[in-house]
């Protein structure tokens, strides 16, 4: 039975869920830091899953062609290219006299660009361009950002630039507000505490997606079931690695109990300080977070909405107990108010 | 490929935007003012580390995270919001809900078929019968539409009775689902014990006469005592997901769909039945634009960011509408009670004043979560409020 503990603060989710002897919790640790933006992820995920394509188009987005997680992209590399050095790396570009490496600009534009209408909402465009163009200047950057194609315009000295890349994900979160919410029992937790939704069950209500706070799960058109990553639950039960790990060459994405994944990524995160990346941050590790920690937790090296993710995601459900308690009061309010009107002088 | 077009043809577009130097694809087109130049990148002894930590496990942040006076004034922070943030590529960082107009038409006609249901109680109870029968057969109408906009909606309608293989309390649709299962024949049998004085009054069919009033009554008294759950559980279901301006507007919504269920149900009941009856039901109207007017108004002014849905779009037009019509509704309902066409016209208002209502909370959330301004900044607000308390 679902006690209020369930919704809300630390706590282990398989042995919640009702598991008797659970396995360790599994989850991905993506280290952000050494992704390459291969996409081999993307790919491993499509062909183990048999993930629909979404079709063969450049969205002008840097590298990203995929644009978001959908339905039929488990896996998401987002490509955010920024006029700043990365660390102590050394400048590659700087002094080049090719003008600036304009990219704010090329980020406003491709922020409108169209998606690949079979996912709902899938990839829709930005209301409005400028939280773009910060992205590609960074939130803290306040210098007038170029407004051309790298060499186009003369001039001006080419300035460094770096790349960020990151493998985006389902988080499977320890208080999974999809999971909760849907109707059916379609969407279920696993031994490993790990959210799947199984496909016979899905009846296409669609409640699950504007409950996560992620915007992970999409519903694919034409199909009306909601998809995501199952982080490979046919494959981790067989004790394989999932396709998405198993194919990084760079070990970005790493596969493993919670718990290790954690401690391991804490020593890189003070790792990469030392090294001289201040701006490298943990995101969704912390048991204590609004989701209770994120089975897949990520190494950010800027904030996390210029990576597409939200900077203090609560799970809804926290709230759960309070809102049915106000609905109460209202149902209350409503009855009584048909009483006395009825009661009263007729 | 689904959509049918040319390879690279998003592309071509693109590149065509971007050589006009102009940003927004269907809008108008908005010169960018921005000025050629080498970005000013080496910002002497500026601090790439986080702007913002996590709160300490276990410190008084968390706890205070939970508490009702804390979360109030977490709102409050962010009535002066600041207008800068960053988003990937500009794009919403949520998924807006897929539902189709099925759901806000559903909420309107859940909300009648509830409020008639009381209706039909209170008029049973205090001998109004034909305000009992036009409400009963309202109540019916009401949730039949319901159920064809539920099925309708879903993704999969021929899997709609999965949604029978459970009951989760953590689950407002599941909630909804089985409350509607119960209320469903119940108000049927009221409704269509009704045709009972139109039985002979021998054999089989004259038995079912006879039991006709009463068995109506009962099944009446049940719905009626299921209905204030059904307007009531439609604003945790919006509530209960992470679509800003729902979630946040969570201790009103289930009042303003109350007053929004009461305002259609008397409007409804204004329009079917006889002035004569229909003495509580006026009160009853008044009463329901107390509610929804003190509710709504409560989500404009208490939220802040996330209220501006609200107040303005398509929300904020629709709510407007609404509020307009509940006052002429409510007026009529007030001074033209013995007149049957001025009673019809209220009903009307107060009728359409619920469809507004419904269909303009719907759109607010949904614009809310297509925005990611309103996914970004409170929650930034949020982080940066939770480290000043640490600091101090």
């Amino acid at each position: 039975m679902v006690s209020a503990d369930s919704l809300f603060g630390p706590i282990d989710p398989a042995p919640d869920a009702g598991y008797v002897d659970a396995p360790p919790r599994m989850g991905f640790f993506t280290d952000t830091s050494v992704c390459i933006g291969c996409k081999a992820c993307e790919v491993a995920c499509k062909e183990w899953n048999l993930v629909p394509d979404h079709g063969l188009d450049l969205l002008g987005m840097s590298y990203d062609n995929t644009g978001a997680l959908t339905a039929n992209s488990w896996r998401h590399v987002a490509f955010i290219e920024q006029p700043r050095p990365l660390g102590r790396q050394t400048p590659a570009l700087a002094g080049t006299p090719t003008g600036p490496s304009g990219s704010a600009h090329m980020a406003e534009i491709a922020s409108t660009t169209p998606g690949v209408p079979d996912t709902d909402p899938g990839l829709p465009p930005a209301p409005h361009p400028e939280p773009a163009g910060r992205m590609a200047a960074g939130p803290e950057f306040l210098g007038m950002p170029g407004t051309d194609l790298p060499g186009r315009q003369g001039g001006g000295e080419r300035t460094d630039l770096r790349w960020l890349m990151s493998s985006d994900v389902c988080k499977h979160c320890t208080h999974a507000a999809c999971l909760d919410v849907c109707p059916t029992g379609s969407l279920f937790r696993t031994e490993f505490g790990t959210v799947v939704v199984q496909e016979d069950i899905c009846n296409g209500c669609g409640y699950c997606i504007p409950a996560c706070p992620y915007g992970v799960i999409d519903q694919r058109k034409g199909d009306g079931r909601a998809w995501k990553c199952t982080l490979c639950y046919d494959r981790i039960g067989e004790g394989m690695t999932p396709a998405c790990a198993q194919a990084c060459p760079t070990e970005s994405i790493q596969y493993g109990v919670l718990d290790e994944l954690r401690e391991r990524a804490q020593q890189r995160v003070e790792r990469l300080h030392a090294d001289g990346v201040p701006e490298a941050r943990l995101y969704g590790h912390d048991p204590n977070d609004g989701v209770g920690g994120d089975g897949a937790f990520f190494l950010l090296l800027d904030e996390p909405e210029v990576y597409g993710l939200p900077p203090d995601p609560i799970v809804t459900t926290r709230d759960l107990p309070d809102m049915w308690r106000r609905a109460g009061v209202a149902a209350l309010t409503m009855a009584a108010a048909v009483a006395v009107a009825f009661v009263g002088r007729s | 490929m689904s959509d049918g077009e040319e390879i690279g043809a998003r592309f071509r577009r693109f590149q065509e935007r971007l050589a006009d130097g102009s940003v927004g694809a269907g809008g108008p087109e908005r010169p960018l003012e921005r000025g050629v130049g080498t970005p000013g990148l080496d910002v002497p002894g500026r601090d790439w580390s986080p702007k913002t930590q996590r709160r300490e496990p276990g410190g008084g942040g968390e706890g205070g995270r939970r508490g009702g006076g804390r979360g109030r004034g977490e709102r409050e922070g962010i009535t002066v919001p600041p207008v800068e943030f960053s988003s990937y590529y500009g794009r919403p960082i949520l998924k807006a809900p897929v539902w189709k107009h099925d759901i806000p038409a559903y909420l309107f006609t859940g909300g009648l078929a509830a409020g008639t249901s009381l209706i039909a109680a209170g008029a049973d109870l205090t001998g109004r019968p034909a305000l009992r029968r036009a409400a009963r057969v309202t109540s019916l109408a009401a949730l039949g539409a319901s159920t064809y906009f539920l099925i309708n909606d879903l993704g999969r309608p021929e899997r709609f009775h999965h949604m029978l293989r459970v009951a989760k309390l953590t689950s407002p649709m599941s909630v909804g689902t089985w409350i509607l299962a119960m209320l469903g024949p119940a108000a049927g049998v009221a409704a269509v014990s009704e045709v009972g004085p139109l039985l002979p009054s021998r054999g089989l069919l004259g038995f079912a006469r006879r039991i006709a009033p009463p068995t109506g009554r009962v099944a009446g008294l049940a719905a009626a005592a299921l209905a204030p759950a059904l307007a009531t559980y439609t604003g945790v279901l919006l509530a209960d997901t992470a679509v800003p301006s729902w979630h946040d507007a969570y201790p009103e919504l289930p009042f303003v769909f109350a007053g929004s269920a009461l305002l259609s149900s008397t409007g409804a009941a204004m329009i079917t039945a006889p002035t004569a009856e229909t003495g509580p039901v006026r009160r009853l109207a008044l009463a329901g634009a107390a509610i929804e007017l003190t509710a709504s108004h409560r989500i404009e002014t208490r939220l802040g960011l996330t209220g501006e849905p609200y107040r303005e779009g398509r929300g904020g037009r629709l709510l407007r509408l609404s509020r307009s019509l509940v006052l002429a509704g409510a007026a009529g309902a007030l001074l033209g009670g013995r007149s049957r066409l001025l009673s019809v016209l209220s009903g009307a208002a107060l009728v359409g004043s619920a469809v507004a209502t419904r269909f303009g909370v719907y759109h607010a959330g949904v614009d809310s979560a297509k925005d990611p301004k309103y996914t970004v900044v409170p929650q930034r607000a949020r982080l940066e409020q939770a480290e000043s308390d640490t600091d101090r």
